[in-house]
């Protein structure tokens, strides 16, 4: 019999976890002077209080989800991917040479090109950490760090050469032809009479990633590769015994790793930016990790943990603006506390609780 | 250790350990309840009962592993609170786990004094301990190279470097686990010789298996556990094998098989000169050459580590060999692309493998998803060619749940939560169904109880029944003897000798899984 109802390890146990990090922000925040409420409040105002608030939210939510899927299908493969960043910026790369290699007619036709041009750089950039994993026994996790920091470097490279608009003093490219333009929120809801923020850069990537959430449910939960993958990440002789081959597992869960990174640049160059920038990913590939940790893996479980996340990140930005006493560094330390408690110290709250709820069904027996 | 009263009833002595209602609960299950046994000093007792009978927990109470939720331990007569294993082991209670707790790369001086140095340096509490060594040697027929590395031993010898280690804490109360699960008969033989010795030098003993000869063997008293509650103690010369199981089971169990002779058909499997190396670089099997027919049960005895586990990973298809193996008079490929678990099932070779948690089950996944575990590519459980059919898996799982008595029968509840014996089944009733031509079972009975013991039997022998091959690994010779047509013994990769159970013995097996050579034949 499972420990705990599903309920409460799916909603009550973050639950506790938020509030129990909130309440140490809110301690740090007291701490230099300010008011905890006043965070709190800012944040959640900043992150869900106007369409503009919502629409950024989102746009980061999306970014996350990709990088959380990617970081995910690999867990369950017990390959841990920290390449996400890396793939993403390549993933960039594969976007921008299919949106400016023609004058696309209408993003219809553009969108579908985008993402094989995002997929295959991002799964490519991935398959060399897997292969060196799979042949030579070459640790993935220092594989895929070295290859975001030669990723980095590639991108920096390419947008300072020939990459490089001859129009702009900075390193990015050219401007997308405007048939490659994603519709956002904006356009999207205005004809239904709905008015959405403008300036928010959500875009129809938003239900990309949903639509990859789900298929990557269908792919784990209901093929015989999920089954494959599932079976090795979960116990590599059992998957020996019943003929899966670890090679091709592993190789096959790093390219879908990396090619669902790689799709994150449909969302901030494609739909967002409209050209490639030097260092777009910002460091969405790796709260991926964080964000597959806290949605245990599971695709569901990622898009409420990415909306988390893509609130913190738009909340955060506020409270600056809001609070000036707060910095950036104290952001990042109230966003840490949270990553912590939901992510490394989930027992704490989960082994209490399932003993709770054994000794009320003990008492109802 | 006044020798004078302890070969007979210590009248008026205390008992060495007595423990007074005892009890522990995990969660809603209850563990131990209300437990009070008492041994006498100089004494051998036992302890039996299944798996989950809760006799590990009550050792690792008495080791001071857990603590019970309620209860008392005297040692000799003294009420004493037993935290963790320091404060067992001052009060002189040493335990030999079936696992043991060694250091492969340290000598065996190193690892007696390990956690019982005199002080930061070693070299008094090493020249003591060999001093000491030297004595428990000659004492107690314990004798090991004090020198030697615990990795360049055999298994018997761990298993007294073990011992060593408790009586050089001076533990008047000695504990062993299952300790004669990896040991060949011989080596058994010595081990009871060493506790007879020790038992004489008025020592207590207490001796968990799961063996009802070794009961009947060597101890004084025993305890019978089932379902966490003591159910009886008796004196072991009141009392019989067939007693005591029906005491464990609760009811009566037939300890041999039932089975007709067999009816021998075509030769299903043949394997010819295998040799295996594994991966570091050591050759494993050397040379070996079999057949199974149709029809028959194909017993390979020896104690483990000889090779065995090698050989059905090959027949098993994750393991590269040389040599040949044909099945159905067809060769099988033995290291190229078609060498894994996938086509051999295709050729009609089912595996029971030998480790069930590790090999044979994920035990993260559901019933119904290990029932498709190597299977998984079966049409019949795939909806079209891109999504499996779950609910056709679940509904085959509820199927052979009820046709092996899985209990609970939930295809929902993970692998883990089942016990040994109806894991055991699960992964039984996944291979047996396929009706394969020739089924692999390693080890089928281990860390089974008894009443699921005489199920699976009962399940090969009908599987053999139906004119298929069969080839059975196990390390526990009473299960070969009874179970196999013929038994073949491995030993460091070779075939000592192959025997008709009928005419054989346990000496007679013994000695070929020593070692010792073929030629003198059975007496």
């Amino acid at each position: 019999m499972d420990k705990m109802p599903r309920w409460a390890d799916i909603f009550l146990v973050p639950l506790i976890n938020l509030m129990l990090a909130f309440f140490v922000a809110g301690l740090v925040v007291l701490a230099i002077g300010q008011n905890p409420f006043d965070m709190i409040y800012f944040m959640i105002k900043g992150a869900l209080g106007s369409t503009s608030g919502i629409g950024f939210t989102l746009y980061y939510a999306t970014n996350y989800m990709f990088a959380g899927l990617a970081v995910a299908i690999a867990f369950h493969a017990r390959l841990f991917n920290i390449g996400g960043e890396g793939q993403a910026g390549i993933g960039g790369i594969g976007v921008t040479i299919v949106l400016l290699a023609f004058d696309w007619p209408h993003w219809t036709i553009a969108l579908p090109a985008a993402i094989i041009g995002g997929a295959v750089f991002g799964a490519a950039w991935a398959a060399i950490p897997a292969y060196l994993q799979a042949k030579r026994g070459s640790h993935i996790v220092v594989t895929t760090i070295m290859f975001n920091f030669i990723a980095a470097a590639l991108l920096g490279y390419l947008l300072n050469g020939i990459l490089k608009s001859p129009l702009s003093q900075n390193a990015e490219s050219l401007g997308f032809p405007p048939g490659a333009h994603l519709p956002t929120a904006h356009e999207v809801l205005a004809p239904l009479g709905i008015a959405f923020s403008k300036s928010a850069p959500l875009n129809i990537s938003f239900l990309l990633a949903l639509l990859c959430a789900w298929g990557l449910w269908v792919l784990l939960w209901r093929t015989r590769l999920g089954y494959d993958i599932r079976t090795f990440g979960r116990n590599e002789k059992a998957a020996i015994y019943a003929g899966i081959s670890p090679v091709r597992v592993t190789v096959i869960a790093m390219l879908i790793s990396g090619a669902l990174a790689g799709m994150l640049a449909i969302n901030v160059v494609m739909g967002e930016q409209e050209r490639l920038i030097a260092g777009f990913v910002e460091g969405a590939g790796f709260v991926g990790i964080a964000v597959a940790l806290m949605g245990r893996s599971h695709p569901f479980g990622i898009v409420l943990a990415a909306l988390l996340f893509g609130m913190l990140t738009q909340g955060g930005f506020e409270l600056l603006w809001e609070m000036p006493a707060i910095s950036k560094e104290m952001v990042l330390v109230i966003q840490a506390l949270i990553i912590l408690f939901t992510g490394a110290l989930d027992n704490m709250v989960r082994e209490p609780l399932e003993q709770l709820f054994t000794r009320i069904r003990k008492a109802q027996s | 250790m006044s020798g004078e009263n302890t070969a007979g009833r210590p009248e008026t002595v205390a008992p060495a350990i007595e423990l007074v209602g005892i009890s522990k609960a995990f969660g809603p299950v209850q563990a131990n309840k209300d437990i009070s046994i008492s041994v006498a000093r100089g004494t051998v007792h036992g302890i039996i009962g299944e798996n989950g009978a809760g006799k590990s927990t009550l050792m690792s109470i008495l080791y001071g592993f857990y603590k019970a939720d309620a209860g008392e331990i005297f040692i000799a007569g003294q009420k004493t609170d037993i935290p963790d294993s320091q404060a067992a082991i001052a009060a002189g209670i040493g335990m030999v786990f079936q696992h043991f707790k060694l250091i492969d790369n340290f000598s065996v001086l190193e690892n007696v004094v390990l956690g019982a140095e005199d002080g930061p340096m070693l070299k008094g509490s090493l020249a003591k301990a060999r001093k000491t060594l030297t004595s428990l040697a000659q004492e107690y027929e314990l004798d090991v190279d004090p020198d030697a590395l615990i990795q360049d031993l055999s298994v018997g010898h761990q298993q007294r470097v073990e011992i060593l280690k408790a009586l050089y804490r001076q533990a008047d109360i000695l504990i062993l686990d299952e300790p004669t699960g990896v040991l060949t008969p011989a080596e058994a033989d010595h081990l009871f010789r060493i506790l007879r010795n020790l038992k004489a030098e008025g020592k207590t003993i207490i001796l968990i298996t799961h063996k009802l000869r070794e009961i009947m063997d060597i101890t004084d008293t025993v305890s019978v556990m089932r379902r966490g509650e003591m159910m009886s103690t008796v004196n072991t010369a009141d009392t019989s094998p067939e007693d005591l199981a029906e005491r464990m089971v609760g009811r009566k169990v037939l300890l041999s098989v039932q089975k007709k002779p067999a009816t021998v058909g075509d030769t299903i499997l043949e394997i010819d000169n295998l040799r295996v190396v594994d991966d570091a670089g050591v050759e494993r099997v050397k040379g070996i050459s079999l057949t199974v027919r149709a029809g028959e049960i194909l017993g390979i005895a020896g104690v483990s580590g000889n090779g065995q586990s090698e050989l059905l990973s090959v027949l098993g298809g994750y393991m590269n060999a040389t040599g040949s193996i044909t099945i159905n008079g067809q060769s099988i490929d033995l290291t190229g692309k078609h060498s894994n678990g996938q086509s051999r099932r295709a050729r009609g070779i089912a595996h029971v493998p030998e480790d069930r948690q590790s090999e044979g089950l994920v035990m993260d996944f559901m019933a119904w998803e290990n029932t498709a575990l190597g299977y998984q590519r079966d049409p019949a459980y795939q909806k079209n060619r891109l999504l499996m059919d779950n609910a056709a898996i679940r509904a085959d799982t509820e199927a052979k749940m009820a046709r092996f008595d899985v209990r609970p029968p939930h295809p929902h509840l993970h692998a883990k939560n089942f016990s040994g014996g109806n894991q055991q089944k699960i992964v039984l009733a996944r291979e047996i169904e396929r009706n394969p031509d020739l089924l692999l079972v390693g080890q089928p009975t281990r860390g089974v109880d008894i009443g699921a013991i005489e199920f699976i039997h009962q399940q090969i022998v009908e599987l053999r029944d139906q004119g298929k091959a069969i080839l059975l690994v196990s390390v526990e010779l009473e299960e070969i003897m009874s179970l196999a047509d013929r038994i073949a013994v491995m030993f460091d990769g070779h075939i000592m000798g192959e025997r008709d159970p009928a005419k054989t013995n346990e000496r007679d097996l013994g000695l070929l899984m020593a070692g010792v050579n073929d030629q003198q034949g059975a007496d």
